[in-house]
């Protein structure tokens, strides 16, 4: 089963032990293909480790949209020999392997980084084929299903190089291979060199030592390899097309983060955790923030002890009037839920960002899951409202991050926005983002008239009974406008009570927020409907990074005949019963997919919707779902496969 | 503006602390110092965090936020950098700081925020009954408890000092005057001010009561021996006016920490100005924080549109031929 199509669809996969340059490496690939017209789908895969174990990055080139990965491999680019014995296997019919041609003996249980169980896999593997257990021997197994292996002698390589820039030092520079490596299969699939010059320049633009060693390098491997070998009968090939106008190439960490400024944050916090970091270290990293009106304002981003200094300081943030967010991972999110109930009791606006990874516990801390939506939903003890939003790729990431910060301050309530690692650290290439949505920040005041504050007792009534769940919003520090709050039940000022009227006015008020969140929140922001001219019989119901997966699977089925839908859950909490039962209603097949082992959207739907569920797709093995996975798994449901529950395992 | 009266910072809500509790001198003293500061009411901002001590900003005519169980300092703090205009001050109790809070009491010091935290001190969790609290000392075995407390006490001055605090006092909740002075030290302090107030549980210790800390029942000599002394009346100053000083002030504060029983020091251990706020840290890397700290920020024009220019982030990522 393969999504490529050889000829300018293409997934590519570079490896190496972690901290070697494997990401900025795969960033020049990426950079290059997108410099000639394509489209880009990145995917990150590593250790929690520091330097050393196994890291490898996916590509995929496409001259349509890609929004997913795939199974296959079409070119494996490696210069250790841990990648070869980890990915060869993978490498399609024709598909092309580049490796160090020094390591050809090196034996597999030479590899420390090998863990045991992968190491035994790869041995019966070559075992079972007769193969001898070394590099060479997974090289033969790899030619065997009509790959085609480059050998490149990467360090007489580079001593040719250093001797051409007369600067005997570069020899020893390892991390210029990966730029040699990278250069080569740039070279075998035909892509022009200019544009990988010019990708080198972007990356290493503000080290020229670097930038030059690099380009000297790159061009040389770049030639080596088409003399060396005969690349004609090559079957994948890039042919260049025009470059894509207004496309932005980035991370959906990136995109949240650049939705956090354009939706006015400007007060983050975070504890450093995988995979969320990154969105707070871009925030710092541009906190200094360009206006429309040539002023300039700012984020102030604050690192904080704990996860529960980060969502209590950045309530306290918000009660000055500021837009405000955290963001976090499962253990954090974890620390987090009593806060958050404090601020769902005083109607406290705050974004969680919450970019989930493999639990429970501290799981597989750098790798995939969609595991914690009910938790999300029910985190906090007590009941109070709060909204639950999930993204479906990073161009989504962006603009539902403004729409969290809308929501939050319309109903005044925490919103937690629900990313995971499949979208925080892959990249992809998107239409530049715009400026089309609005800040709404519903009844909130910065000034209060004197007459306003007369309440019962002469005070401002911050959490006033009317008709409207949602009151009047000021600062602290407002004139006329003193209020209190406090985590237990309180009157309209913020005193506590314990009355039972009170009490009963009070959680009607707050939990009504939830009906009118339903109201007012956009169809499309509650759940999309992507319809493949089906009749709506057989309907795939997801949530979250899986989208990009199953719509290329959609689109391949439907192809061949088999018209699907999908219904991706975009408001998650509240749930849009009507809207979800709306798009079910013909549904005589409905797959539920994500990646967690309880079908935990599968749950909400039943229960909301009341509608069961046919079939179950799901994993947990901590590697995102590809689209080839999803697409096996429909097509056997479709075929009439009786099992209800298929749970997927692909991925390295 | 009309002067602010000690009336004006009083609230008509019922307050349900025993009767004779400590707390209530605390409270008047804080009414006090924002009286003689004349600080304007809505600029005021109490945070508490919960239990007994956690109701005084109920009590304040100010601006009152009454959090969560030891996460005083941390909303406390996020305010205040998003708003540093604010007055704001942080009261919590013992069990609250330096129990369940402790962790964020050090991250506080590390900081350097600039706000005022009372511990209100009495060695016991009132509000549950009377169970230990972090500076119960080994072996003392107050009214509720079944046998004598089992864990050691923490220390709150060293903790603070050794955290970072950069004003460190103590007081106790019935010399309303020195209390109120204290406190206003603390406000007027740039930086991070711990006050640690002794504070006696009528209902649940015992041991430090109001006539313990008189010295009623010490009377060697025939007439009660008062175990609080004043440190600035043995001519200590606290005041740190040069960074030399920093390493013999803080020995003699050590000492002074570890003094209990028949002496026990109240007043200003350590103040020091020399140590930047987080604030001014902030405003090292961003020149326009105090001018337009993130509260005062304009985020969109008037018709709604983000004021937010991020052109030349996207520039940067975008894909270049």
């Amino acid at each position: 089963m393969s999504f490529s199509t050889s000829v300018n669809s293409i997934s590519w996969l570079i490896g190496g032990p972690q901290g070697s340059g494997v990401d900025s490496s795969a960033n020049i690939f990426a950079k290059t293909c997108a410099k000639e017209g394509f489209y880009i789908f990145g995917k990150r895969e590593f250790y929690s480790n520091i330097k050393g174990e196994h890291s490898y990055f996916t590509i995929r080139i496409s001259d349509k949209p890609v929004n997913s990965h795939v199974e296959d491999i079409n070119v494996l680019v490696s210069f250790d020999a841990e990648t070869v014995f980890r990915h060869a296997d993978k490498v399609s019919t024709g598909g092309l392997i580049i490796y160090d041609s020094s390591l050809a003996e090196t034996v597999l249980e030479e590899v420390p980084t090998i863990d045991f169980e992968a190491s035994n896999r790869i041995r019966k593997l070559l075992e079972d084929s007769g193969q001898s257990i070394n590099l060479n021997g997974m090289l033969e197994f790899a030619k065997s299903r009509g790959c085609m292996v480059y050998g490149l002698p990467y360090f007489e390589m580079l001593e040719t190089v250093a001797q051409k820039m007369n600067d005997p030092k570069l020899s020893k520079i390892s991390r210029v291979v990966n730029v040699m490596a990278i250069a080569a299969s740039i070279s075998l699939l035909g892509i022009k060199k200019d544009m990988l010059i010019s990708a080198i320049q972007e990356v290493f633009g503000s080290k020229p030592k670097l930038l030059d060693s690099n380009i000297e390098a790159a061009e040389y491997a770049y030639y080596y390899i088409g003399t060396k070998y005969n690349t004609k009968n090559i079957k994948y090939k890039i042919t260049p097309k025009d470059a894509l106008k207004d496309h932005l190439l980035l991370s959906g960490s990136q995109a949240a983060a650049i939705g956090k400024i354009l939706a006015g944050c400007r007060f983050q916090t975070y504890y450093p955790i995988t995979p969320a970091s990154d969105e707070s270290e871009f925030l710092e990293s541009n906190h200094i923030i360009d206006q429309v009106d040539g002023k300039s304002g700012s984020i102030v981003v604050v690192q904080t002890e704990d996860e529960i200094a980060a969502i209590t300081m950045a309530i306290g943030a918000s009660l000055t009037g500021v837009r405000t967010a955290t963001a976090t991972s499962g253990p954090g999110f974890s620390l987090m839920a009593e806060a958050l109930g404090w601020a769902g009791m005083n109607e406290v606006p705050l974004v969680v960002t919450m970019y989930q990874r493999a639990g429970p516990s501290t799981g597989l801390p750098t790798r995939h899951e969609q595991s914690d939506l009910l938790f999300a939903i029910n985190a906090g003890h007590g009941e109070f409202p709060k909204i639950v939003l999930a993204s479906g790729d990073i161009e989504e990431s962006f603009y539902d991050t403004i729409k969290a910060f809308n929501f939050a301050e319309t109903f005044q309530l925490p919103v937690i926005h629900l990313l995971d690692k499949a979208i925080s650290s892959s990249i992809q290439t998107c239409k530049r983002f715009n400026n089309s949505l609005n800040i709404e920040r519903g009844e909130f005041k910065n000034t209060i008239d004197k007459n306003q504050s007369e309440g019962a007792a002469g005070h401002f009534q911050r959490f006033k009974l009317e008709d409207s769940p949602i009151s009047t919003r000021v600062p602290i520090g407002t004139e006329n406008a003193i209020f209190w709050n406090t985590g237990d039940e309180h009157t309209e000022e913020g005193h506590i009570s314990e009355d039972t009227e009170n009490r009963n006015k009070m959680m009607d008020k707050r939990m009504k927020k939830l009906d009118l969140a339903l109201e007012k929140i956009n169809q499309d922001d509650m759940a999309m409907c992507y319809d493949f001219d089906s009749d709506g019989n057989n309907v795939i119901i997801s949530w979250g990074s899986t989208k990009g997966g199953i719509l290329e699977a959609l689109e391949k089925l439907s192809q061949e005949g088999n018209k699907m839908k999908l219904i991706q859950v975009r408001l998650l909490h509240p749930f849009p019963t009507e809207t979800v039962k709306k798009f079910l209603k013909d549904a005589k097949l409905v797959i539920d997919v994500e990646m967690n082992y309880t079908s935990q959207l599968g749950s909400l739907v039943q229960q909301n919707t009341g509608r069961e569920i046919d079939y179950k797709i799901v994993k947990y093995n901590g590697r995102p779902m590809s689209t080839t996975e999803i697409y096996i798994a429909l097509k056997a449901i479709l075929s009439g496969n009786n099992e209800r529950r298929i749970v997927l395992d692909g991925g390295t | 503006m009309a002067e602010l009266k000690l009336a004006d910072y009083k609230t008509t809500v019922h307050n349900d602390w025993c009767p004779g509790c400590g707390d209530f001198g605390i409270l008047n003293a804080i009414q006090m110092a924002l009286t003689e500061m004349q600080v304007p009411r809505h600029k005021a901002i109490i945070f508490s965090g919960i239990g007994c001590s956690g109701k005084t900003p109920h009590f304040i005519n100010v601006y009152g936020i009454h959090t969560l169980h030891g996460r005083v300092l941390p909303f406390a703090q996020g305010a205040k950098i998003a708003n540093p205009d604010l007055q704001i001050i942080a009261v919590g109790g013992d069990g609250d700081g330096l129990g369940i809070g402790a962790g964020h009491f050090v991250g506080a010091g590390r900081k350097n925020v600039d706000i005022p935290y009372l511990i209100f001190n009495n060695a016991v969790y009132g509000l549950t009954k009377g169970q230990a609290s972090p500076t119960l000392r080994l072996g003392e075995k107050t009214k509720s408890l079944v046998t004598p407390n089992t864990s050691n006490s923490v220390n709150p001055i060293a903790l603070a000092l050794v955290s970072g605090f950069t004003f460190i006092a103590r007081s106790y909740s019935y010399d309303v005057k020195h209390l109120k002075d204290t406190i206003k030290r603390a406000i007027t302090h740039k930086g991070l001010a711990f006050v640690d107030v002794l504070q006696p549980c009528p209902t649940y210790d015992d041991i430090h009561t109001r006539e313990w800390f008189q010295g009623i029942n010490k009377q060697e000599t025939g007439k009660a021996m008062p175990r609080i002394y004043k440190i600035e009346e043995t001519g200590y100053d606290g005041t740190i006016k040069d960074e030399s000083e920093i390493n013999d002030k803080m020995t003699r504060i050590l000492q002074f920490s570890s003094e209990w029983g028949d002496k026990i020091p109240i007043g200003i251990f350590y103040q020091n100005e020399l140590i930047p706020s987080y604030h001014e840290r902030i405003a090292e890397n961003n020149k326009e924080y105090f001018a337009k700290p993130p509260s005062h920020q304009e985020i969109s024009d008037r018709e709604n549109k983000p004021i937010a220019n991020i052109d030349k982030i996207l520039d940067k990522l975008q894909i270049k031929d």
